[in-house]
């Protein structure tokens, strides 16, 4: 279990002042101006040697994202923060743009140095109202105290943020649609190649990273990448906040080692499952978009990139959904595949079509008004769809309907059996 | 050169093709809708995929870019499995209603779910109904047929220039739609052929026919001077469409609106039998009578009382057979030139010399007294095709039209053009930095009584910035009638201390008016007017003999286009009623007169035309024409030059006979007009 000096949200709960001066009290600024004046090189260096990865859900090493940006490319380079957070579960960006913004413009700051970038937007989901005002008013004070703009923190780097908020849809959150959209056009996926780091925002040199990826990196560079690589398994280092949703007793925001096993991170956190470990169905465990897990699984399983992909579920963004044994599972993986529906951008075949062909089906079987056939066809469309798309939205969408039939086939089954039983009669 | 193997073959290519250009050079065939040749690539239809080797899923072959060593495999069994998926997610919500849908025998579509899909649907749930959308006179809209793949989209944007059409909403609820509004450019009839699908399908050719059924007959447009390649599609003798056929150097795969749609002025106020006016009344005659009206008047006249006009739309042959006739009758008042613009003389001062395709190397536009956009679509889609590619500034002197592209119209009259010349205008700079300048001269500038002096100060101008070289000839005359150049070639102009066509109105007594309605027929009420043409228009109105000829899709004929290309026109179908080919009507005049004309049939025709006129010959070709100083110096006005269309849907005889082109001109033009009462019938 993580211990309190180990933490870096350390005002994940809102307990204490979120503004520039608590936020200076709590060591957020200290330092910086050494850690640039290292130089680029070395910050990445050291990103790299932290085995950082992205805590957007994809998981892809952070150091190494930034080395793709060019070092010379004559053109404008950008940062863009991408706290557009709204897969279903999710709240960890939330807690630190609302309680902690001097946390993210600080690493904004280094990342932007890092990556030879001026200026920094932060894309903001627009339903984030107080979160984008608090954001705003962070800003406002990092400006006026020197911390960003001319020759931020004294470091000799310029550096300006810009907020944006969004209108509200989930593809948005994908790197290339947010682009998209932050160029102030309808918010679709761009094909890559070309990836962002060549030929990003209005064309330039950009690099896409989640909230809390940027706002570790200060404390990874002050504390030093030893103390980053002392917590959590090998590959998976460090701390992640979990949001511990469902059906437990307390559901929490809470941050924690990364590979800490799942029931702990429960029953310690979130005061268990409702009606005890017993009675828990299955787990989502990062995020709606990830496979369910079987109780087996969940009983074992440790809470970082590699063991879940593992067991062929992923980490996500460790968004943990509990479900307990009242939940009508068929119906609730049914819900997430409307909210796929609803928010796929409608550009390519697989998605567009096929996420509605999934709820529709899905809607049937919950009430049991399907064919037992019909199963196998709903897994053969899961996989129509997975990999055939622009962006991973149609994977995300896939994924929910992969895992409920590989663990929950007959549940589907006995629930078909049962309505056929109730027509006979 | 880079290689890489497509199902185990080595394939060598241009570095920046796509995977998919990669894959066809080796012979693979990939499906695709949304990916199209000359738009942006969109990559949204999936059906392209293919596995590339160490790639973790597989790629659409239309955006990935190809690169060196990579190994693609366009059949395996994922790739198909993986296309069938596709082609099953595009079928589920596209309705089952082939027998009746416009697009049935010519679909993409259909076509590849024939070759790649599955033979039955899995698919239990209700189908999505789209609202159709209104999208002007010509184009129709059954949105639930529609794919997304927007390329109707990219092509209003990119090749039409014209930013009117989106695809609105997200997911399952994606629409195309223009907002309820017609979409307006002179090239809109290009998104019927570039839907995959039956979504957008032309009004007014709507449940006429089915492709199969059609005698395809490849032609060649007479709407305007640029010789659009085209194929006509009949049924018996009514043609019932108009597509348009490759040709790079010209048209590229897209036609006008007028091209296209013009098609149904063929069937109507034809001329299908000979006329006499008895009485002041136009009675129908037989031939006989007819032609031995026009021998007796032609016998009875003096040679400088008589005069002929060839109209915008006559095909080589018949002028030539005209002007044979003429000749033969000692008349030297002839003329092609009805609006009177100030061209002719020696070949390179008319000419569109810098060629179609030639605009996509020019990097300065002057453009003078002319709007390309209306006087030539597909010039003005070349012009901006370059315009997008970036480095090239365009100039305007005359009234300031939206042509799709950045102008500054800087000027209005020839003395504008003269500051040019001067250097007391910015853009004799312009000019002066350019690598290949162009000036680009239209019938607005020449129709002035000027009109020679202001083309003299164009050729000045070209030869003082740098237009006229080896390697570049920068001179352009824009012209409007399809017959103009082949006119102009064989010389179909009044010799010296005759009159040209301007002048002949009140001074003749005879008239010849070959297919040539845009002249004020007020001139004429005092003279004899004998009318050869294929419309009850301006001329037929005001003639005394009528003889029905035929019109450009019922004969074959030569056209030049304004580059000085000669090409072929093919006879679709027979004209109507007693209507004939236009060169044996005077052919037939010819040998009632006594005048030998020296061909019996069309062969021999061509023969002498040809022996005439040797560029005639060069079927296609651009034949190198030597710069030639153009006009005659002289004063010229300061008054503003006018456009000489006013009204792009209806510019010759077919067009203003036509349903759709009046539709069109109520939809774009005539906005704001008092609408139809519905009393006027």
């Amino acid at each position: 279990m993580l211990q309190d000096k180990d933490r870096i949200f350390t005002n994940l709960y809102g307990q204490h002042d979120w503004r520039l001066k608590g936020a200076m009290s709590r060591g957020i600024y200290s330092g910086l101006k050494d850690m640039i004046g290292r130089g680029r090189d070395a910050i990445i260096d050291d990103v790299k040697a932290s085995n950082l990865r992205g805590r957007g859900g994809a998981g892809f090493p952070t150091g190494l994202k930034w080395s793709f940006m060019p070092k010379d490319s004559g053109m404008p380079q950008y940062l863009v923060v991408n706290a557009d957070e709204s897969e279903p579960g999710t709240c960890k960006d939330r807690e630190i743009l609302r309680y902690d913004p001097h946390r993210l413009l600080e690493g904004m700051l280094l990342a932007g140095f890092a990556m030879g970038a001026n200026t920094g937007y932060i894309y903001i989901r627009g339903e984030f109202f107080n979160e984008a005002s608090n954001i705003q008013v962070a800003i406002d004070e990092a400006y006026d105290a020197g911390m960003i703009g001319k020759n931020a923190c004294k470091s000799g780097w310029d550096f300006d943020i810009h907020l944006h908020r969004g209108a509200g849809a989930y593809i948005c959150g994908e790197e290339t649609a947010l682009l998209e959209s932050l160029e102030g056009k309808k918010g679709q996926p761009r094909l890559k190649p070309p990836f962002p780091a060549g030929c990003g925002l209005y064309g330039c040199p950009t690099t896409v990273n989640n909230v809390e990826t940027i706002a570790v990196v200060p404390e990874i560079l002050r504390r030093g990448v030893d103390w980053w690589t002392g917590l959590g398994p090998e590959n998976n280092k460090g701390t992640k906040v979990f949001c511990i949703s469902g059906h437990v007793n307390k559901p929490c925001n809470v941050e924690e080692e990364m590979g800490i096993p799942l029931r702990e991170l429960i029953e310690k956190h979130a005061g268990g499952v409702r009606g005890g470990w017993d009675n828990l169905l299955t787990v989502i465990p990062g995020g709606s978009s990830v496979p369910c897990l079987p109780f087996d699984t969940c009983c074992e399983i440790n809470m970082d990139f590699d063991s879940l992909r593992a067991v062929k579920s992923g980490l996500g963004t460790a968004a943990v959904i509990v479900m307990d044994k009242s939940t009508d599972i068929i119906q609730a993986i049914a819900r997430l595949s409307h909210f796929y529906m609803h928010e796929s951008c409608g550009q390519c075949t697989p998605c567009r079509e096929g996420t509605g062909w999934m709820w529709r089906v899905l809607e049937r079987m919950a009430k049991g008004d399907a064919t037992v056939d019909e199963i196998d066809m709903l897994l053969d469309v899961t996989y129509q769809i997975e990999g055939h798309t622009i962006c991973a939205l149609g994977d995300a969408a896939a994924w929910p309907v992969q895992g409920l039939i590989k663990n929950f086939r007959h549940v589907i089954e006995e629930r078909i059996a049962g309505a056929q039983r109730a027509a006979a009669e | 050169m880079p290689k890489l193997t497509v199902d185990g073959t080595e394939v060598e290519f241009e570095q920046g093709m796509t995977v998919l250009q990669a894959c066809e050079l080796g012979g693979a065939e990939i499906p695709r809708f949304c990916y199209h040749d000359r738009l942006s690539v969109a990559g949204n239809c999936r059906m392209c995929l293919v596995e590339l080797e160490k790639a973790p899923k597989p790629i659409a072959s239309c955006a990935f870019p190809a690169g060196d060593g990579m190994v693609i495999k366009t059949n395996s069994d994922s790739i198909k499995k993986a296309r069938k998926g596709v082609m099953e997610f595009l079928l589920i919500n596209h309705p089952l209603d082939c027998p009746i849908c416009e697009q049935g025998g010519e679909c993409d579509l259909q076509d590849q779910a024939m070759a790649f899909g599955f033979d039955k649907t899995r698919y239990e749930e209700n189908k999505r109904a789209v609202p159709d959308k209104y999208m002007g006179p010509l184009i129709n809209t059954i949105m639930t047929r529609c794919i997304q793949c927007t390329r109707c989209v990219r092509f209003a944007t990119e090749i039409a220039g014209v930013e009117e059409l989106g695809l609105v909403n997200r997911g399952e609820s994606v629409e195309i739609s223009s907002i309820e509004k017609a979409i307006n450019s002179e090239l809109s009839g290009n998104l019927i052929d570039v839907c995959p699908v039956g979504a957008l399908t032309s009004k007014p050719y709507a449940f006429s026919s089915r492709p199969w059924e059609l005698r395809k007959t490849p032609s060649i447009d007479v709407m305007d001077a640029v010789g659009s390649n085209i194929r006509v599609d009949s049924r018996g003798r009514e043609v019932l469409r108009i597509l348009p056929r490759l040709h790079e150097e010209i048209n590229e795969e897209w036609i006008a609106d007028k091209t296209r749609y013009a098609v149904d002025g063929l069937r109507r106020q034809r001329l299908d039998k000979p006329y006499v006016r008895v009485d002041g009344k136009l009675q129908a005659v037989s031939w006989d009578v007819a032609l031995q009206t026009v021998v007796d008047k032609l016998k009875a006249t003096s040679a400088d009382r008589i005069g002929a006009v060839a109209g915008d739309t006559s095909d080589a042959e018949s002028m030539f057979a005209l002007k044979g006739l003429m000749n033969g009758l000692g008349v030297k008042s002839i003329d092609c030139r009805q609006e009177g613009a100030a061209v002719g003389g020696e070949r390179g001062s008319y000419l569109f010399n810098t060629t179609i395709e030639g605009i996509e190397s020019a990097d300065a536009i002057l453009l003078v007294g002319t709007d390309p956009r209306w006087e030539a679509p597909l010039v003005n889609a070349r012009i901006r095709k370059r315009f997008l590619e970036g480095g090239m500034t365009v100039g305007g002197i005359g009234p300031s039209v939206d042509l799709t592209f950045q102008v500054d119209w800087f000027g209005t009259s020839a003395s504008d053009l003269q500051a040019v010349l001067d250097g007391s205008s910015h853009f004799s700079s312009v000019l002066e930095n350019a690598q290949n300048p162009m000036i680009i001269v239209g019938n607005g500038a020449l129709i002035g009584d000027d009109g020679e002096a202001v083309l003299a100060l164009a050729g000045d101008v070209a030869e003082k910035f740098g237009m006229i070289r080896d390697d570049w000839n920068g001179f352009n005359i824009l012209h409007q009638a399809a017959s103009r150049v082949a006119g102009l070639d064989m010389g179909f102009v009044p010799s010296e201390n005759s009159l040209s066509a301007k002048q002949m109105a009140g001074a003749l007594d005879v008239v010849y008016l070959l297919s040539a309605d845009e002249m004020d027929m007020k001139g004429f009420e005092n003279s004899f007017v004998i009318y050869q043409g294929h419309h009850g228009d301006a001329g037929a109105h005001g003639a005394d003999v009528i003889l029905p000829g035929a019109a450009y899709t019922e004969k074959n004929g030569t056209y030049v286009n304004l580059e000085g290309r000669a090409q072929l026109a093919n006879m679709a179908g027979f004209p109507p009623g007693d209507a004939r080919e236009d060169w044996t009507i005077i052919r037939a005049l010819a040998g009632q007169l006594g005048v030998e004309l020296g061909f019996d049939n069309l062969v021999e025709l061509r023969q002498a035309l040809v022996a005439a006129v040797p560029t005639m010959a060069a079927i296609d070709q651009i034949v190198p024409t030597a710069w030639a100083k153009p006009g005659k110096a002289g004063a010229v006005s300061g008054q503003a030059f006018d456009l000489t269309v006013t009204n792009y849907y209806m510019t010759d005889p077919i067009s203003r006979a036509s349903e759709t082109m009046a539709e069109c001109s109520d939809v774009f033009v005539n906005i704001g007009e008092p609408q139809a009462t519905g009393t006027e019938g």
